[in-house]
């Protein structure tokens, strides 16, 4: 088997299985009565988690491409694109059906009024174009450098939702902000590379003028 | 020549004659603990007391509502000393001593003193209260609350007329409460009542849920129940109770304090800034009711509130 091939056909739907595990395992755990007294509760903060979880996986995979030189994981970048997309998906059903059973004056009422909302809505609103625009034909269609710009959004989506999650916690803010610094890290390297060679090509040394007599 | 001997077995080996003779019975008969044992395990004794319960209303205060099992009460709520997640104080709550235990009891009164836990109990009636709880998170449950009336301690005690509040704290210790490690909130945990709230016959001082004593995460041995009130106000394993004439600080309040007030009255008019409180979700049901005004006490208390503005006195 060729390399593309392997990666085609073994590591990628390999991958897709892992990243279908979370949902999995909520599913058994519901019908099981694994999940606390609550469930309804429970699948509304996992799906939410991770969201957020497969956005800053998302985001992280050209950050670690330059900082480890392994350029294979990008391949895989989509992939977690499209899954916090899914669990994303999920995860507003179930505030829209669990919490507000489809009552949509209410939901408008809630997404102008409460912030958490907004900013939740927001990271989703940011997203779908991004999972709408992600097959081949749709990057040749558009070209790659108004694609690549458009897929900036991730990082607008990223930091939503975190926002989202840090508007939402009662006292405890510790969850969300290790979500907070591990974007900041991620836009840090980000920054470090594209400043780089801009800093490099410049001369450490000034140049002097030489004195004529 | 000296021939050394083995050791005899000693005689607290030997099996004694009358169970060696009925050595099949006592087989029979570890079998039967061990099946016992077994049964004990897969039904607690909390679920047998729960099965026992009566059902329905006998006291006056009593709601009609079915209880939630004692399995829901004791696995989902917050006791943020032991976690910020709802099922960690079950989880994290087993090596807390409530034993012995002794309350201050100080400030405006006329004999300020330490009681043991079984003194302050003394003389006090004890009687099961099935009251709706309602977290300001918006969920709720029917728990068979067991304890007695506060305003019984206050009347025993003799507060002052300086009294116009009564401020609770509980236990500080955290090398047994994790959370208290974690500075979210400020440790420890404070709360209070105004004086005629704290003497109202629902407020209760809680030892007990379904009959048996309090669950350690669910606030052992002595809690605060104000059943009009959003959970948090029901303060958990209490030290210290104080008589003063100012109002208290509590400890939501402080955390934010335009999020959580002083009073925390339910009230499905006035929206947490976050999240509305108009419906809650009774745990184990799927569709969402409509939250009651004072948690449907109204009726009982809401003159205490008359000519207040509840927006302002949230």
């Amino acid at each position: 088997m060729t390399r593309g091939n392997r990666i085609r056909y073994v590591y990628k739907p390999f991958v897709a299985l892992l990243a279908l595990l979370p949902l999995s395992l909520l599913i058994w755990n519901f019908l099981h009565h694994n999940l606390s007294v609550n469930p309804l509760d429970d699948i509304t903060d996992e799906t939410g988690t991770w969201t957020l979880r497969f956005l800053i996986l998302t985001l992280a995979m050209t950050p670690f491409r330059h900082l480890t030189g392994w350029t294979t994981v990008v391949l895989f970048r989509r992939m977690f694109g499209l899954f916090a997309f899914f669990y994303g998906t999920l995860h507003l059903f179930t505030y829209l059906y669990l919490d507000k059973f489809f009552e949509w004056a209410d939901i408008v009422e809630d997404i102008g009024k409460r912030p958490f909302i907004t900013a939740g809505m927001t990271a989703f609103l940011l997203m779908f174009p991004l999972a709408a625009t992600s097959f081949d034909r749709m990057i040749r269609w558009m070209g790659g450098k108004r694609w690549k710009m458009l897929h900036r959004l991730a990082y607008g989506a990223g930091i939503a939702g975190v926002i989202h999650y840090l508007w939402l916690v009662k006292a405890d803010t510790s969850r969300p902000l290790t979500y907070g610094a591990i974007l900041l890290f991620l836009f840090g390297v980000r920054i470090y590379v594209f400043l780089k060679p801009r800093l490099v090509r410049r001369s450490p040394y000034p140049s002097k003028e030489i004195p004529t007599s | 020549m000296l021939i050394k001997r083995g050791n005899d077995i000693p005689s607290s080996e030997i099996t004694p004659e009358h169970i060696y003779v009925h050595r099949r019975a006592f087989l029979r008969a570890a079998a039967a603990a061990g099946i016992a044992v077994a049964l004990r395990e897969a039904f607690p004794e909390s679920l047998r007391a729960q099965d026992r319960w009566p059902q329905g209303k006998r006291g006056p205060y009593d709601t009609d509502e079915k209880p939630n099992t004692y399995k829901e009460i004791t696995t989902y709520n917050n006791f943020y000393e032991f976690g910020t997640d709802k099922g960690d104080p079950a989880k994290n709550s087993s090596l807390f001593k409530t034993k012995p235990w002794t309350v201050r009891i100080e400030g405006e009164l006329k004999r300020p003193a330490t009681y043991a836990l079984e003194d302050l109990l003394k003389g006090k009636t004890i009687e099961d209260r099935i009251y709706r709880f309602r977290c300001v998170e918006g969920w709720s449950m029917v728990i068979p609350w067991r304890g007695f009336q506060l305003s019984e301690l206050i009347k025993q005690v003799e507060p002052t007329s300086r009294a116009k509040y009564i401020a609770f704290e509980t236990v500080y210790r955290p090398e047994e409460m994790m959370g208290q490690r974690r500075p979210y909130l400020t440790w420890p945990y404070v709360e209070g009542l105004r004086m005629d709230e704290a003497m109202h016959p629902l407020t209760l001082l809680v030892t007990g849920l379904y009959g048996k004593d309090l669950p350690n995460q669910n606030g052992a041995p002595l809690r605060l129940i104000v059943p009009w009130k959003y959970g948090f106000k029901g303060i958990k394993s209490i030290v210290k109770i104080r008589f003063v004439e100012k109002e208290p600080p509590t400890t939501w309040n402080l955390a934010t304090p335009d999020e959580y007030g002083f009073y925390s009255n339910v009230n499905p008019d006035v929206d947490h800034p976050r999240w509305s409180q108009k419906t809650e979700r009774r745990i184990g049901e799927f569709l969402k009711r409509k939250t009651l005004m004072f948690n449907g006490y109204a009726e009982q208390v809401a003159h205490l509130y008359a000519g207040m503005d509840l927006r302002k006195y949230f």
